[in-house]
């Protein structure tokens, strides 16, 4: 397992694929069922928007990729295949190499990312050096890589200290230093919450270039729609768990098919309240403790049957890119 | 869009010329070094029945500006007139009247409840301290539970116990008892999942329907001040850059900044995503060493120097539009 990188060069394979995966929490008396059967694939250079609402297991998938949660306290089951690896069975030290070199993270909070009492350059210079660059080579890369996230002033800013950036600015940093080692993939965990819309949007922008210009794949992790609207290539929505609908993002935006995607799309406050109420969903999303089959939207869903408490809905499919897991399509579509 | 108060509008809350400077103080003797302008000289006339939508980046002077309105903080400047009656002069048992009269709504619901009480002496506190009979504020505390559309055995809930759109309804319910006519609601969705907040704010414009309620939300997200607000103010570094109905300023703004704002707003359909334009370069300028011009002249694409020598007005292009840019001075 000493050579991963060459062994993971097999290019047929898509960059990241999800293989029926399962994360639990071991709580008092139990597990808390956290992700459920998630299939997912994303391929280079795409970016792919994980969204749902708070609680539905979006960051507990980003994390787990990462193998971030560490406390112990979790079951994985299925597989994680980075390039056909499963990076849930490859050693600690192969994992370490993955992170950062393969795989980069930004999260919502830059600031809880950044050492407080070090130059943001030194920080980011401290992942190129991982690379065996000399130190003169490193600072450069480093000036370089702050005039690709496009913060003013490169050559200056490099000597600033967290606190004496805002938080648009420490973003680009964090990016930057995710970008130092051009990871194939990059998740973004609630990149913009913390920003204003505009620095949001300049935020975007810049992912956006970095997609062209390094080919890389971008996971995003979100809960605001507009984001995804804005971005993504495809859409993966997840409610309690599970991967309810996916698919590329003009299709599901154009013709939601899951009764949770349909009614969370006319939740949004797309118009003005001279043309009536926002549509509401009824209900909380349930704790679920204890692994049975059924629909996990079933509660709350107007459609729900009898069967959608005792089976699995099944994985219909709308178009080539494009499924969701339902069994009342055909009603759903006149929802 | 017609609107019966919108034909005869009765202001309830009228601002003119109104400042809140924060002193900026350095060594051991607070040598007074300039002042933070984070409001500055603001005209804006709210009617009654209207829902107002601020706007704005972080910064920008929104939630300043709510608190003197509300007179949580002195005025340095200027006036506001609450139903005619100037706050700011009012002592002692008139000044607790009006008081009454206007409620707020905080963005976080966790951090707006007392977390040692429970629901019921939460909702009770305001009438207690309003000298409302205990009795009588216990109905009215179930009352105001139904307005906002939860069971009264919340009541006896505490705050850890309940998610935060329950949150959100008992602030509304707490701002509710009084029975105000102004709300000022400061973020009252940011902290909520997109199905809750379509719950808040079907609740909020129920509510002001209801009692006729005086609303000023305060949000930075765009698309929820268009679907609610009949006027949209935007500020940008303590100054009011335009102000006007909700339809014009979404369809067709006509300050830089707020076009600037609207084009960096997403548009939650991927199909306009090719239609961005004038995506704004920069970021909010420090309040301390404001320009002698207009605010927004660093980073406006159209700025002259006269922009940057002289501070615009608030020019009018018609009676309900305002608009603080050279552009309109005409």
């Amino acid at each position: 397992m000493s050579d991963i990188v060459t062994k993971l060069d097999n290019t047929e394979e898509p960059l990241l694929r999800l293989e029926d995966l399962s994360i639990d929490y071991r709580i008092r008396n139990g597990y808390l069922s956290a992700v459920s059967d998630v299939n997912f694939t994303m391929n280079r250079g795409e970016i792919v928007a994980l969204v749902g609402e708070s609680g539905c297991g979006k960051s507990t998938i980003a994390f787990t990729i990462m193998r971030l949660l560490m406390d112990g306290n979790e079951k994985i089951g299925g597989k994680i295949l980075f390039k056909g690896e499963d990076l849930n069975k490859i050693p600690v030290r192969d994992m370490e190499k993955m992170r950062g070199k393969h795989i980069g993270m930004i999260f919502q909070n830059p600031l809880d990312s950044l050492n407080p009492v070090y130059r943001t350059g030194s920080q980011v210079e401290e992942a190129i050096l991982l690379d065996g660059l000399s130190h003169k080579e490193a600072w450069e890369r480093v000036i370089n890589l702050y005039k690709d996230v496009r913060i003013p002033d490169a050559e200056k800013r490099v000597n600033s200290y967290p606190h004496e950036l805002s938080g648009g600015m420490r973003q680009r940093v964090m990016i930057a230093m995710m970008l130092s080692r051009t990871p194939e993939l990059l998740i973004a965990d609630e990149p913009t919450t913390a920003l204003d819309v505009t620095i949001e949007a300049q935020i975007l922008q810049i992912l956006k270039d970095l997609k062209t210009q390094y080919n890389t794949a971008i996971l995003m992790i979100t809960h605001n729609f507009g984001l995804v609207a804005e971005v993504a290539d495809r859409i993966a929505v997840m409610y309690a768990g599970n991967i309810v609908e996916q698919g590329n993002v003009f299709d599901v935006f154009a013709a939601p098919s899951h009764p949770y995607t349909r009614l969370l799309m006319r939740a949004l406050p797309r118009k003005t309240k001279h043309e009536g109420r926002l549509e509401t969903i009824d209900g909380n999303v349930p704790r679920i403790t204890e692994k049975k089959p059924g629909c996990r939207f079933a509660n709350r869903c107007p459609l729900a049957k009898e069967i959608c408490f005792t089976e699995n809905p099944p994985v219909l499919t709308v178009s080539h890119d494009h499924t969701f897991s339902c069994h009342f399509a055909e009603e759903a579509s006149k929802l | 869009m017609s609107n019966a108060n919108v034909n005869a509008p009765v202001p309830a809350i009228e601002i003119s010329g109104l400042k809140k400077y924060f002193p900026l103080t350095s060594g051991a003797f607070n040598a007074k070094k300039g002042s933070v302008k984070a409001v500055d000289d603001i005209n804006l006339t709210i009617n009654k029945g209207e829902i107002i939508g601020l706007a704005g980046e972080s910064g920008s002077g929104k939630t300043t500006l709510a608190r003197v309105i509300l007179n949580l903080t002195p005025a340095t400047g200027g006036q506001v007139l609450m139903n005619g009656q100037d706050i700011s002069k009012l002592h002692g048992r008139e000044l607790k009247a009006v008081r009454r009269s206007i409620a707020t709504v905080f963005q976080d619901p966790a951090s707006n409840l007392n977390p040692r009480l429970n629901v019921l002496s939460s909702i009770m506190r305001p009438m207690i301290l309003h000298g409302v009979p205990k009795a009588e504020a216990v109905e009215k505390a179930q009352e105001a539970m139904k307005l906002v559309k939860m069971d009264e055995r919340y009541l006896y809930s505490y705050p850890h116990q309940l998610s935060g759109g329950q949150l959100q309804r008992i602030a509304i319910a707490r701002a509710l008892v009084l029975r105000p006519d102004i709300m000022v609601l400061d973020e009252p969705t940011s902290a909520l999942d997109i199905s809750v907040q379509a719950q808040i704010l079907n609740l909020l414009l129920d509510l002001q329907e209801q009692f006729g309620l005086t609303y000023l939300v305060i949000t930075h997200d765009l698309n929820v001040l268009r679907y609610i607000s009949d006027r949209i103010a935007v500020m940008y570094l303590g100054k009011l850059m335009e102000f006007g109905p909700t339809e014009t300023i979404s369809s067709n703004p006509l300050h830089p900044y707020t076009r600037g704002l609207m084009a960096a707003s997403p548009i939650l359909d991927p199909t306009l995503r090719s239609q961005k334009k004038e995506l704004m370069g920069g970021e909010t300028g420090s309040l301390i060493n404001l320009p002698k011009g207009c605010r927004f002249a660093a980073r406006c694409p159209h700025a002259t120097d006269r922009c940057r020598e002289e501070l615009p007005k608030d020019y009018h292009v018609d009676a309900l539009h305002q608009v603080s840019c050279f552009m309109y001075d005409k």
